[in-house]
């Protein structure tokens, strides 16, 4: 204990031997860990924003459907339990925030275009609580319930039909016989989406009302359930297939949405790369300022190794000195990243970029998210690395021969 | 008893062509509570005979025994381990490290020993009272002069009281008033503590303090003479 404290006392000390060398030093690891948080953190904002949002388009960070319903979205895929029988289920395992849709490829028109669309069938108050179209709407109204018999499109899709809130179109698709199904419905509302394709693929119609025209009361064929944190659906996963037993198909949207899923895999991915990057530039200059150290003190090294203290000792207060300064390079650093994200929080005007940004799904404003993980991540990533640079200048410097090393002028 | 026993001691270094024989075939018996003085020209093997019974540099062929153990066998570790409890070593440069106080290097040995905190401050005071170095305690070795700082790493030698204290041209670099005082500490210590002294020199000053003159001449012992200790 008393050999770590001559060690940690010889570590720091010598670290302040050369102000400005340590000072420069310093201020690289600084600049860099808040390069890396805060880079990381801006990062982490445009993808959370972008998956957010494809996750806002047809909300659920889980859904159920027929085994064959994502290969053959129609409507002989319906699920296998009906919606009195989610509910019961739902209710016994305390799952409160979901939404049982029909969901159904259709062709709409106006009296001037048609279009081919996905129709979805909602009750409009489930559907508010996963926090999905209702919030959107920009012009009109939300439907008023599973029964409503007006419409929701998007503005997109309202402009390609030249059609307007209050006009009627027509809906067709197919019921379980093959049979053409298809239904009047007067346009009440417009919603707004990020993309463009959006706005053209989703047509809301109520629930009740869309069973009756493709003549299936009570079914449905989705089930989109909304967890507390869209990185953590492993637990509502296996509570909806605990509640809904196995023969629908219970999916997190990772694998919905490969896309998506594939996106914040690599988002995780590419925050590494670039941490390491960020400090394999940091570890030229950290190796050779702990070479500089060492090459400076060779009589001394041999002196205190002549006088008995082990090699494994010297090993130990090289490393150590490289560590400390890491630590002081990393606790700047981390605080200024903080310091830099929370004023940020209101989010950062990136309208003039919006178009290009629009193009992956990204908002106009940009929020940096700060995550414990990446932080950690990056500290961790830092002090290893700088670990291992350090050891060979305190591998050589713990081979010398102290009866050398003591003559050395 | 035997604090030192060197056996047939060879130690050959190359140097550009030629092959140096800084040892050559020495055998030397020093008793415990020896104060000896190892004396040679320039090149003559002292430093290295030395160095050999300090285990910081081994013999090419021959046996080493330190307080009544074969030392040229050991590990380096062991050898860090025998040097730090048994062996207190002043050398010619003073060596001190320069990012601690005068107090700091004294209680560095002890604290590599991990003698206890309290203990460490008390004898390391003590011994820098001891050396005449009362006040100093706080500087550093850049605020000290020569002399000043030979003496810290006499009493960083001293000071955990090793049975052996090996020292190399310890007054080299010392004016005449200061290398006297520093001899006179060794002679007590010698004669109070029964240290064992080996001291490598060509000063014949200091040679005069010895109890035991050896002579050297390229890696031999030419002369082994008992002085009455002055």
């Amino acid at each position: 204990m008393d050999a770590l404290k001559v060690i940690l006392l010889l570590a720091w000390r010598n670290l302040w031997r050369n102000h400005r060398r340590t000072i420069i030093m310093v201020t690289a690891i600084t600049t860099g860990a808040w390069a890396m948080i805060f880079m990381t953190a801006l990062m982490r904002g445009m993808v959370n924003d972008m998956i957010r949002d494809g996750l806002r388009a047809l909300p659920g960070h889980v859904q159920v459907h027929h085994p064959d319903y994502r290969s053959d979205p129609s409507v002989t895929n319906r699920l296998h339990v009906d919606v009195a029988e989610i509910d019961a289920a739902f209710a016994a395992a305390g799952i409160e925030r979901y939404s049982v849709r029909v969901r159904v490829p259709a062709i709409i028109s106006s009296e001037r275009e048609s279009r081919g669309v996905t129709l979805v069938g909602i009750d409009p108050r489930s559907e508010r609580r996963i926090g999905a179209v209702g919030g959107d709407i920009v012009l009109g109204h939300d439907l008023e319930g599973p029964e409503d018999g007006g419409v929701i499109i998007g503005r997109s899709l309202a402009d390609k039909l030249e059609t307007e809130i209050g006009k009627r179109v027509v809906l067709m698709s197919q019921d379980p016989d093959n049979e053409v199904a298809d239904r009047g419905f007067r346009v009440v509302g417009l919603f707004a989406a990020n993309l463009a394709a959006q706005e053209e693929m989703f047509v809301f119609a109520g629930r009740e009302t869309l069973q009756q025209m493709l003549g299936i009361p009570g079914q449905a064929s989705e089930v989109a359930i909304v967890g507390d944190d869209y990185r953590d659906v492993a637990a509502v996963t296996a509570a909806v297939r605990r509640a809904l037993g196995d023969e629908d198909e219970v999916l997190p949207w990772q694998e919905l949405d490969e896309y998506l899923g594939t996106m914040l895999s690599v988002m995780d991915g590419f925050v590494l790369v670039w941490v390491v990057v960020i400090f394999l530039a940091l570890s030229f200059g950290l190796v050779n300022t702990l070479v500089m150290a060492v090459f400076e003190r060779v009589r001394e090294i041999g002196l205190m190794l002549a006088l008995g203290m082990r090699p494994s000792s010297i090993l130990g207060q090289i490393i150590i000195e490289s560590l400390l300064l890491l630590v002081l390079g990393l606790l700047i650093g981390n605080a200024l990243a903080f310091l830099s994200v929370i004023p940020l929080s209101d989010g950062i005007d990136i309208s003039i970029v919006a178009e290009g940004m629009e193009m992956f799904g990204a908002a106009s404003t940009l929020y940096p998210e700060l995550i414990m993980s990446d932080v950690i991540m990056a500290n961790v990533v830092v002090l290893v690395l700088g670990f291992f640079a350090s050891l060979s200048p305190a591998w050589r410097a713990s081979r010398y021969e102290p009866v050398e090393a003591i003559t050395k002028v | 008893m035997t604090a030192v026993r060197c056996i047939d001691l060879c130690k050959t270094y190359r140097q550009g062509d030629q092959d140096i024989k800084a040892l050559d075939h020495v055998t030397l018996d020093i008793g415990d509570g020896g104060f000896v003085c190892l004396s040679a020209p320039s090149g003559g093997g002292k430093t290295t005979l030395l160095n050999a019974i300090g285990g910081l540099d081994l013999p090419d062929s021959g046996e080493v025994w330190v307080a009544g153990e074969r030392i040229d066998r050991l590990s380096k570790g062991e050898l860090a381990e025998r040097r730090l409890h048994n062996i207190g070593f002043v050398f010619q440069a003073y060596n001190l490290i320069p990012v601690l106080t005068a107090k700091e290097n004294v209680e560095f040995v002890m604290q590599v020993q991990g003698v206890p905190a309290a203990d460490r401050a008390a004898k390391s005071l003590a011994i820098l009272d001891e050396v005449g170095l009362k006040g100093l305690e706080d500087r550093r070795p850049a605020e000290m002069s020569g002399g000043q700082q030979q003496r810290v790493a006499v009493a960083r030698a001293i000071v955990s009281r090793p049975a052996l204290v090996l020292a190399d041209e310890p007054t080299a670099n010392l004016d005449s008033k200061t290398a006297d005082e520093l001899m006179e500490l060794f002679v007590l210590l010698n004669e109070t503590h029964g240290t064992t002294f080996v001291i490598a020199t060509h000063d014949k000053r200091v040679m005069a303090y010895a109890k035991r003159l050896i002579k050297m001449l390229d890696g031999r012992i030419v002369d082994d003479i008992a002085q009455g200790s002055s």
